[in-house]
């Protein structure tokens, strides 16, 4: 089973490569191996894009399938489901709140991490305060947005910070990484600590400054299908094709690392 | 006091209502009550009580509790001072275009509070069309600042204000003002000794409602003034933020934050609006 | 009548409505301005008051112009030396009936002690000083209306302006209330116009009544003059006359073309007749002997009007007559029934309609 899903999935790599849009249509018609119906994605909402694209590759793969996305931050998507909302899959942006989901028995299996995502900062287009590390954010009139510590890039950015030593007072504490980087495209602040998908999302208006400690902040990406899930088997193979070749080289694109 | 002849200026009294409700009245009402109560009693049944003590003495809970009735209060102050005046030139006089600016009056109220954020940012941000100005002249920076927290709750709040005073304005018998000129007023005594005597019942009402919106603002503070604790971290972002880790600090804290309200307006009821 | 305090011409308009309405009133006079509704009474008030505009004419009271359209003249209502009695008294209800009459005193700059002082002094020459702390809606309706009277008074103004000030008050309470009124506008050293429709009202509180009809003075004069004499069917029902119009000759005045009256006046041209309802007397047939005015008619209705019978006749001049229920149970009165209706010459009271 798995080698037929992983020669699949490198012929859809194949088909990508080959030329974006191209409705794999000629694809083995046995290939959905029963998978069919609605597949319920909780997906964080930093996956916002790169899953969209996966979703519709994941129909296409599997006739008779429909993905459904629920895009939003990661804890509340987790109080959702705990809650008792009909999901077959949670992709979190963080194994604090895939735990909570984990602990109350909701999960299906082991959570995988899936990718990683790693900070950079985020300046506005063509990086106007000449910044080029964490330290240049301490300067006096250089205004900072992160996310508050309760959210994971708030998270990450203080493991980052706290290995470079560095201390800042940020103007504000976002509740989630769009937050921060709004604050950035609209000129309020002149950098913010964010994902390197989100800036690179936003690359029209925003210039990604890497720097070495996101390293030490690295945030990891778990998924997993869930129990009680209206399509069991559609969840599992959509986990399956996230992890699989086709699903990480979306990633890969869109600057997720791979786990 | 008894009455010996018939009562200056005549009053209507309303009808007093007949015995027995009708069950097409009493039915939805009683399902309207529970729509509006079953939530607050979800969030009573979720309290973790034995640990209220400690959770109510940590220290970012009390900073975020005043700054948001300081905000309040602010910017209702605020909202008295620039929405009484509109709505008394939106009530009293005529104007090409009138109908147009009481339409415009009620864009917050139907613009979603993010957006609202984001449109004072493009006006009073660093790259707005005031901000700059502002900046450069007066040295004034709005976002990321309690006034501007102020700010973003007075643009939520200030329609529910505008439109209680309206409406009260519109009731008023203007002829006491007519009354106050044969005795020597001038129009802005006349305004603040006999109109706003007059309209307090409803400019209580309005200044209630437009405090209560304020306390509640969320998505254009956060997004106009962002989250710092302390300096722009109202109740409802610290609400927000709990929210993300920890279920029942959050339910703490809109208990606080309702707890607050409620006392400060069954307070205020009593002492302002009951009375004539 | 050239030492008028007020001199006024009142030309306004009010929709398709226009008001024409010249009035003078000297210091000291009551004027009542007697109408019926929508004859421009309460509109020539509020323009004295500077609360309706001039289109035209002029308001100059001492001396001074308040209004003079044609030279651009106006002058705001708080700065007019009037004051108001409204008809509903108008009093501010988040204010005791002290502010109330302390509220003009002090907007004329006297500092707070001195007009409450003065207030009190008002409330208690309208006999209502322990009633200073009550709020209006505390107040009964003639109690509200001695407030008002003391509001208006309190600023001293040149002119004071009644609109149907007893109007709201009941039978009981007016009798009282203008009794009271009448020793206020009789001490009042300004000028006093007084609107109203009730006639009682301006005969017994005015010295002069002018009567509007449709915007226009029909009849300006004294009491005795206007009852005795009136010149048109509004003043004419409201002294309770019958008035009939009609050309004379010597001692006989045409009123209808099928009926000329005998008067004991001789006079010549256009004129009016009057005769009371009581002077009518109704016969089941044509009279015999003495009454030379009889005419056939119809009883058109019947109504009680003290403790007589008022009687509406139709016929070739339409009359009220004034029976006792005894002659009317005997003529057997009912609408529809024929009679013969009489008048004396000696009880009639012709005079020129010309002028």
């Amino acid at each position: 089973m798995r080698r037929v899903r992983v020669a699949l999935a490198g012929a859809a790599v194949a088909a990508l490569v080959a030329g974006c849009g191209g409705d794999p249509a000629g694809g083995p018609a046995g290939a959905s191996g029963g998978v069919t119906g609605t597949v319920s994605v909780f997906a964080a909402a930093s996956l916002t894009e790169s899953f969209t694209r996966i979703g519709r590759d994941f129909e296409a793969a599997h006739p008779g399938t429909t993905v459904v996305f629920n895009f939003a931050g990661s804890s509340a998507l987790a109080t959702q489901i705990n809650q008792g909302a009909p999901a077959d899959v949670f992709a979190s942006a963080a194994a604090l709140t895939m735990a909570t989901v984990t602990e109350a028995g909701n999960a299906d299996g082991t959570p995988a991490t899936f990718t990683r995502n790693q900070l950079v900062i985020a300046v506005p287009a063509g990086n106007p305060k000449g910044i080029t590390g964490l330290a240049d954010l301490a300067d006096r009139g250089v205004k900072v947005a992160l996310c508050a510590d309760q959210v994971p890039c708030g998270a990450a950015a203080r493991s980052a910070l706290d290995a470079a030593s560095v201390a800042l007072t940020p103007v504000t504490l976002e509740q989630d990484v769009k937050g921060a980087l709004s604050k950035v495209t609209l000129g309020e602040v002149d950098a913010a600590l964010v994902y390197r998908t989100d800036a690179r999302a936003a690359a029209a208006k925003v210039t990604g400054v890497e720097f070495p400690e996101s390293a030490r902040a690295v945030t990891d990406y778990p998924i997993v299908a869930l129990r009680d899930a209206p399509n069991p088997a559609g969840g599992r193979a959509f986990v399956e094709y996230v992890r699989s070749g086709r699903g990480q080289a979306v990633l890969a694109e869109a600057g997720f690392q791979a786990p | 006091m008894p009455r010996t002849d018939t009562p200056a200026p005549p009053r209507v009294r309303p009808p007093r209502p007949r015995p027995g409700i009708p069950v097409g009245l009493l039915l939805p009402a009683a399902l309207g009550l529970v729509l509006l109560t079953l939530p607050l009693i979800g969030l009573l049944a979720r309290t973790p009580w034995a640990d209220l003590p400690r959770r109510l003495t940590e220290p970012g809970v009390l900073t975020a509790l005043r700054l948001s009735l300081l905000t309040a209060t602010l910017a209702t102050l605020f909202c008295l001072l620039l929405g009484v005046p509109l709505a008394w030139l939106l009530a009293r006089v005529r104007f090409p275009g009138r109908r147009l600016v009481r339409a415009l009056v009620t864009v917050p109220l139907v613009l979603p509070p993010v957006v609202g954020g984001v449109a004072l940012l493009l006006v009073f941000g660093r790259r707005g069309l005031l901000g700059g100005w502002l900046d450069a002249t007066f040295g004034i920076t709005l976002p990321f600042t309690t006034a501007g927290v102020v700010l973003a709750e007075a643009f939520v709040a200030m329609p529910f204000l505008v439109i209680a005073v309206e409406g009260a304005l519109r009731g008023a018998d203007q002829r006491y003002e007519e009354a106050a000129a044969t005795l020597g007023a001038g129009r802005w005594t006349t305004f603040t000794h006999v109109t706003v005597p007059l309209v307090a019942p409803g400019l209580a009402a309005g200044a209630v409602l437009c405090w209560a919106r304020a306390l509640g603002e969320f998505g254009a503070t956060i997004t106009f003034a962002g989250n710092y604790p302390g300096r722009t971290q109202t109740m409802p972002l610290a609400v927000y933020l709990a929210l993300e880790t920890d279920l029942e600090a959050a339910v703490v804290l809109s208990l606080i934050l309702l707890t607050v309200s409620v006392a400060i307006l069954a307070a205020l009821r009593d002492r302002w609006i009951t009375s004539p | 009548m050239t030492a008028a305090l007020l001199d006024a011409h009142l030309v306004a308009d009010r929709g398709t409505f226009r008001l024409d309405v010249p009035l003078r009133i000297a210091a000291g006079e009551v004027v009542a301005l007697l109408g019926p509704n929508g004859a421009g009474k309460t509109t020539a008030l509020r323009a004295l008051a500077g609360l309706h505009p001039l289109t035209d004419g002029h308001v100059t009271l001492a001396g001074v112009d308040l209004d003079r359209p044609r030279r651009r003249v106006r002058t705001p209502t708080e700065r007019r030396p009037v004051g108001v009695v409204f008809q509903d008294y108008l009093l501010f209800p988040h204010l005791s009936a002290r502010d109330n009459v302390a509220f003009g005193l002090r907007r004329h700059g006297v500092d707070r002690r001195a007009a409450r002082r003065a207030a009190m002094d008002w409330l208690d020459r309208v006999g209502l000083a322990e009633h200073a702390h009550r709020r209006p809606r505390q107040l009964s309706g003639g109690q509200a209306q001695r407030v008002a009277l003391a509001r208006a008074l309190a600023v001293t103004p040149s002119l004071l302006l009644l609109d149907e000030p007893l109007a709201a008050l009941d039978a009981r309470t007016r009798l009282d209330t203008r009794a009271e009124l009448h020793r206020h506008l009789a001490a009042h050293p300004g000028a006093t116009l007084l609107v109203t429709h009730d006639p009682l009202d301006a005969l017994v509180l005015a010295d002069r009544l002018v009567i509007v009809e449709d915007g226009r003075v029909v009849q300006e004069g004294d009491a005795a003059t206007v009852t005795a004499r009136p010149r048109t069917d509004y003043v004419a029902r409201l002294v309770g006359l019958n008035l009939h119009r009609g050309t004379a000759e010597g001692h006989v005045v045409r009123v209808a073309d099928d009926l000329a009256l005998t008067v004991a006046e001789r006079l010549d041209g256009d004129a009016f007749v009057a005769f009371r309802p009581a002077a009518v007397a109704l016969h089941p047939d044509r009279p015999e002997g003495s009454p030379r005015n009889a005419w056939p008619a119809r009883v058109s209705g019947v109504q009680r009007h003290g403790d007589n019978l008022r009687v509406q006749l139709d016929g070739p001049i339409v009359v009220a007559a004034d029976v006792t229920p005894a002659a009317a149970a005997q003529l057997r009165l009912v609408p529809g029934q024929p009679v013969w209706a009489a008048v004396k010459a000696a009880e009639t009271h012709a005079y020129p309609a010309g002028g």
